[in-house]
């Protein structure tokens, strides 16, 4: 007999793990199907030796005190039935943007980027001032908005180039499926989420946040089966009304919530569209080198906990032409959030990757690339630690095609298509996106996606 | 049941909706939300826990009689007979 349940969910990335608690608490017979073995999706972690490593996002954004009204934070926490203090937050020290000119300092105390402005940019804090303002007022959630770029918007209050793109440069790698730019409703998240709220990293790293997740699932009730994919979705007259999984087995439900992205999903409701019959696949991917030193980043002669490099005039956030570009990172020093609890110095450094040039590398070239980026990385993290002489005890790349292959995402993509649906509604009644590609951002967006989505779809009707 | 038996039942529910609140000085005739951090979204969830607890319905319609402790253990006490 066919098996059915309420609601299925694809993929156990944050989004769906926090859709899947909302429908299960409220009675909802939900399924979710992972294809991988673990879940955390784009966001996870992995070990080797007695190292635990997170990949994915380097912190925790919209971080907000315990009881801080009407934050995205403690509305998600609300949502899942997780207390604030399960998560231990430890927040950043604080972060730079460092371009060739200049630096600006930002904290979890936003009045010291206020600050920075205004003895950086004199001529521009009035400007700023009144773009925070309007951005105060500004319902960046509804679903609703239309997609307008921020570019056009901030250009509107603030005049000096240099400035725009000091602003833009850490948004943008921490979200943007746009090349440059990004819509105005997500550059309004991801300013609140960033500049406003700031950066924290919950005690034990990504896998705090994903153990407490599998727990409220479990206390749900909510079927989780890991290695188990979606081959297909099967529709019948416009609607979808199940999954074969890559067991072949075809499960039925009522509603379908996808977290594959929107021409992942789209795939799997057919797979012979092609390639330019699909919602766009995004163009922005990353490599990303991990290295353990013996000794920690303040001993080597950096306290900040996330530096945004760039060392053009311009800040050229777009899919290189080669393998990386060298010339802007992001590099994160986790031992620079409060409690240092790790047992050595770690470095994560990220670079924007081209997918295609990675894709078509042969096995011995591929890791000779690996290694130049390991070598660029170092030459890029020395800039920032004057005391480090390069060397560690531990290394570790990851390329666009890593991430591919963990995440589904077609082409590696991190921030998913520029065709997002914000509504989270496709050409197929009953099936629903979740996730990156409805259009929230970041640990704490995706999984405001899952609930909105969840909550919209699978409990109000 | 008894007037404070379904107060009693409101104050679990809140308690589990709104999990860092602190609830021991909350006045029944003042606005819920105006000393809790409730938003839309949270009302809905104290109905849905009400039907899923005790098989209460509270059509939409009826939402504002939910708006502070008094009018909630008005409205739902009958529910309860």
């Amino acid at each position: 007999m066919t098996q059915k349940y309420d609601v299925i969910i694809i993929g156990a990335g944050m989004s769906a793990m926090a859709a899947g608690i909302r429908l299960a608490h409220y009675g909802k017979k939900t399924l979710i199907l992972e294809k991988h073995f673990i879940s955390g999706g784009l966001n996870s972690y992995y070990q080797r030796g007695k190292r635990k490593f997170d990949v994915g996002l380097h912190a925790l954004t919209n971080f907000c005190g315990p009881r801080e009204k009407r934050k995205p934070l403690t509305k998600l926490l609300k949502q899942l039935r997780i207390p604030y203090d399960t998560f231990e937050l430890q927040e950043q020290s604080h972060s730079l943007i460092s371009f060739p000119e200049r630096t600006m300092k930002f904290s979890n105390d936003f009045n010291e980027l206020v600050e920075e402005v205004a003895q950086n940019f004199p001529h521009e804090i009035d400007g700023f001032s009144k773009l925070v303002s309007y951005m105060e007022e500004y319902n960046e959630v509804a679903l609703d908005n239309e997609t307008i770029m921020a570019k056009d918007v901030v250009s509107k209050y603030i005049k000096d180039s240099l400035l725009i793109e000091m602003i833009f440069c850490p948004l943008l790698i921490y979200g943007s499926a746009w090349e440059d730019d990004m819509d105005f409703s997500q550059f309004v998240i991801m300013f609140k989420s960033i500049y406003l709220e700031g950066f924290s990293r919950p005690k034990g790293g990504v896998r705090t946040i994903i153990d407490t997740l599998l727990k409220r699932l479990e206390e749900s009730e909510c079927e989780v089966r890991f290695r188990c994919g979606v081959e297909k979705i099967i529709t019948k007259d416009g609607k979808a009304i199940g999954v074969l999984t890559t067991k072949g087995e075809e499960i039925h439900a009522d509603k379908i919530l996808s977290s594959a992205g929107n021409p992942e999903t789209m795939k799997l409701v057919n797979n012979d569209l092609s390639q330019d019959q699909l919602p766009a696949i995004g163009k922005l991917s990353f490599t990303e080198t991990i290295l353990c030193t013996d000794q920690r980043p303040k001993e080597l002669g950096q306290d900040a906990t996330i530096i945004f490099y760039n060392n053009r005039d311009k800040y050229s956030y777009r899919r290189p032409e080669t393998l990386i570009d060298n010339r802007s990172s992001v590099i994160c020093l986790p031992n620079n959030f409060s409690n240092d609890e790790l047992d050595e110095g770690w470095i994560r450094l990220t670079m924007m990757a081209n997918y295609p040039k990675w894709k078509e590398l042969e096995r011995n070239v591929y890791l000779e690339q690996k290694n130049i980026v390991l070598e660029e990385s170092i030459e890029i993290a020395k800039k920032f630690l004057p005391n480090w002489d390069g060397s560690f005890q531990f290394k570790d790349v990851f390329s666009p095609t890593t991430i591919e292959r963990y995440t589904g995402h077609f082409q590696g993509t991190v921030y998913g298509s520029t065709d997002k649906k914000r509504d989270g509604k496709t050409e197929y009644e009953n099936l629903y996106l979740i996730g990156t590609d409805q259009g929230f951002l970041g640990i704490v967006g995706s999984m405001l996606s899952g609930v909105s989505m969840a909550n919209l779809y699978g409990l109000m009707d | 049941m008894e007037a404070v038996e379904v107060r009693n039942i409101v104050l679990e529910i809140i308690e589990d909706v709104a999990l860092d609140e602190d609830l021991t000085n909350l006045k029944d005739e003042v606005s819920l939300r105006d000393q809790l951090d409730l938003d839309s979204m949270d009302f809905l969830d104290i109905v849905m826990e009400l039907k899923k607890r005790h098989k209460i319905e509270v059509p939409q319609e009826d939402y504002p009689q939910l708006a502070t402790m008094q009018s909630c253990v008005e409205y739902l006490t009958p529910k309860f007979q």
